[in-house]
């Protein structure tokens, strides 16, 4: 039979409930939390509620209020548990940043938390945008080159004169003056979103393909060597970035990112094997002719050898993880100002010192429940290519923490990317918002029962 | 701050977190165990006068009228079945059907079956390469028995039990 490649359809036709009221009140629920995080951090650090908390509440559940309404109004059926549980890791990663902006001494002048409560509301702004501007997520796959375009367009800009600029070693940003101020912006971040699209719209046209043309070496199933085309230019490209634009994280992300598609697509583990040869000869290579990647190996393997040198970074954070202990010190009484970068890459090292073991496996089975959610929508989306959009996704977001939570932890080492949602930084928040919209997306359409679908189409 | 207070504020912000982590596995369980609520409605059709498709109250209820499942043998969506209730179901390439069919023989509304007093009827929606019933092309509304092989394109279907 032709059919063992098809991705597997979960053909269903009970009627799931649309789940809004559910969702409103889990969203309540972790505003709740999250007022409840930065008003401990006031009450514990200053003795008294900050003006930084009225707007905290006034913005940030405002904000929530705005997404939600949107889903009622445009994806009345996705979902109901993905929203809330977002929610709470950026209203975390809000208190956590207002709490690091406090240790600080003297005071910034403009603290980081107000920035990054302004990128949530453009978050939220783009959350709805992409929820009016999709109503269809099958009608990106007319877009699969475009995608691909773009994406690398997307990634080559920070290499390019004038606009890229490279700040702490990785040239992975681009600065742009408007109206006198100047931002940075990770166009990687974007980039990841864009080029899922063109993988899940690729995958849908080629899997058959590449699935079954084989042939058999060695007792293993071997693709043809012309389809081994897709990932060598995988492979090459991700080598790029991290040659040009040292940045291994974002570099690991799409590689690892393609390589799973492919396997989720074709349900061959020969790609797996592939990928898997492929990265241990990029890798070895890699940390062979670069000092970079020399050293970030070093320090994984010995942060303490030099702990207040190159391994300060680790060194700080494993200590903040070991005071944290058990339960953590509490929200604003430990000293997570210690490690280096606490807002942005090693945000998890803060959250690990002030709650402690148990918050940081809380935090890590929200990223679980966000995976399983959206691969939980790819098993019951109804077409293929929102089956691999969904499911990229989703497993963009859990290489992303692994990447970055492992490294942070010492389990592997350190590359640099942010943990979606937590960390302080404009792109990453504002294009996981975008992300989660897309799964959102998909998810009505693959809840929606058939009766409302075809009224649809009757209207 | 009283050492006390800390400490309460502390673990308690911990039970909290917890409480919803829980709070939202316990949402996901109800989502994944909703089948539940349709599989109680099923058998009640039989207390509507319009809805002879699925009798269980009957066991000797008429032999091609009780079919439970479409189930498809053959194509890109092998293997699976749906349950089949007291609604026509629609096949074709549209997400809008209720069996979507990856393949290019299909159309997007393809076919239509629906519970009859007699059985399940099939009907061809228009579609290009025809919707058939063992060997004959569907024209109008056909009966399909139990277990009579229905070809879509690629794929291949029958009512079961």
């Amino acid at each position: 039979m032709s059919t063992t490649a098809a991705i597997p359809a979960a053909v269903s036709t009970r009627a799931p409930k649309n789940r809004r009221g559910t969702e409103l009140a889990l969203l309540f629920f972790a505003y709740g939390i999250a007022l409840a995080a930065f008003a401990q951090v006031d009450l514990v650090v200053l003795d008294e509620l900050s003006t930084d908390f009225t707007t905290f509440a006034i913005v940030f559940g405002v904000g929530l209020v705005i997404a939600h309404g949107s889903l009622r109004w445009l994806a009345p059926y996705a979902d109901p548990i993905l929203l809330p549980a977002v929610s709470l890791l950026n209203g975390l990663g809000l208190a956590m940043i207002h709490r690091l902006d406090l240790a600080e001494d003297p005071s910034p002048p403009d603290p980081d938390y107000v920035a990054q409560l302004g990128w949530f509301v453009l978050g939220v702004g783009l959350f709805v945008a992409v929820m009016l501007l999709v109503r269809d997520h099958r009608v990106l796959q007319r877009y699969t080159y475009t995608a691909m375009l773009v994406g690398l367009l997307l990634l080559v800009l920070p290499l390019l004169p004038f606009i890229g600029t490279e700040i702490n070693g990785a040239r992975i940003w681009i600065q742009l003056s408007l109206g006198g101020r100047s931002f940075s912006f990770q166009p990687a971040e974007i980039a990841k979103i864009v080029l899922i699209i063109f993988f899940a719209g690729y995958l849908v046209l080629k899997r058959d393909v590449l699935a079954l043309a084989r042939s058999r070496v060695m007792g293993i199933d071997l693709p043809r060597g012309r389809d081994l085309g897709p990932i060598l230019v995988a492979w090459a490209a991700s080598l790029a970035v991290l040659v040009f634009q040292r940045d291994l994280g974002t570099s690991l992300l799409f590689f690892g990112l393609f390589v799973a598609m492919l396997y989720i697509a074709t349900e061959r583990r020969s790609w797996i094997f592939i990928g898997g040869l492929l990265f241990a000869g990029g890798a070895f290579v890699a940390y062979q002719l670069f000092d970079h990647v020399q050293l970030r190996v070093g320090i994984w393997l010995d942060p303490f050898a030099d702990e207040s040198g190159d391994g300060f970074q680790i060194a700080q954070s494993l200590y903040g993880f070991a005071s944290g202990g058990v339960l953590g010190v509490g929200l604003g009484q430990g000293h997570p100002d210690f490690v280096p970068f606490a807002k942005t890459d090693f945000i998890m090292a803060a959250f690990g010192e002030e709650l402690g073991l148990t918050g940081v496996m809380a935090l890590l089975v929200l990223y679980a429940i966000i995976i399983e959610r959206g691969m939980r929508t790819a098993v019951a989306c109804r077409d293929a290519f929102g089956k691999l959009l969904a499911a990229g996704l989703s497993t963009a977001v859990g290489i992303q923490v692994f990447v970055v939570v492992g490294g942070v932890m010492k389990l592997i080492p350190l590359t640099g990317l942010t943990t979606p949602f937590l960390s302080y930084g404009g792109s990453s928040l504002i294009a996981n918002w975008a992300l989660v919209a897309l799964l959102l997306r998909v998810s009505d359409a693959a809840r929606r029962p058939p009766e409302a679908a075809r009224r649809e189409v009757a209207a | 701050m009283s050492e006390l207070t800390l400490t309460v504020l502390r673990l308690g912000f911990l039970v909290l977190l917890w409480t919803f982590v829980l709070t939202l596995a316990g949402v996901m369980r109800s989502d994944l165990f909703g089948p539940r609520v349709t599989r109680s409605r099923t058998p009640k059709p039989a207390g509507r006068a319009a809805s002879p498709p699925s009798k269980p109250a009957k066991p000797k209820g008429g032999r091609k009228g009780n079919a439970r499942t479409l189930t498809v043998l053959e194509g890109s969506l092998a293997g699976t079945s749906v349950t089949l209730g007291t609604t026509p179901i629609t096949i074709g390439r549209s997400a809008a059907c209720t069996v979507v069919i990856d393949d290019d023989y299909a159309s997007n509304h393809h076919a239509r079956i629906s519970p009859h007093e007699s059985g399940w009827i099939i009907e061809d929606l228009g579609s290009t390469n025809g919707t058939y019933v063992q060997r004959t092309r569907v024209s109008g509304a056909m009966t399909v028995p139990l277990g009579t092989p229905i070809r879509i394109g690629k794929t291949i279907m029958e009512l079961r039990k």
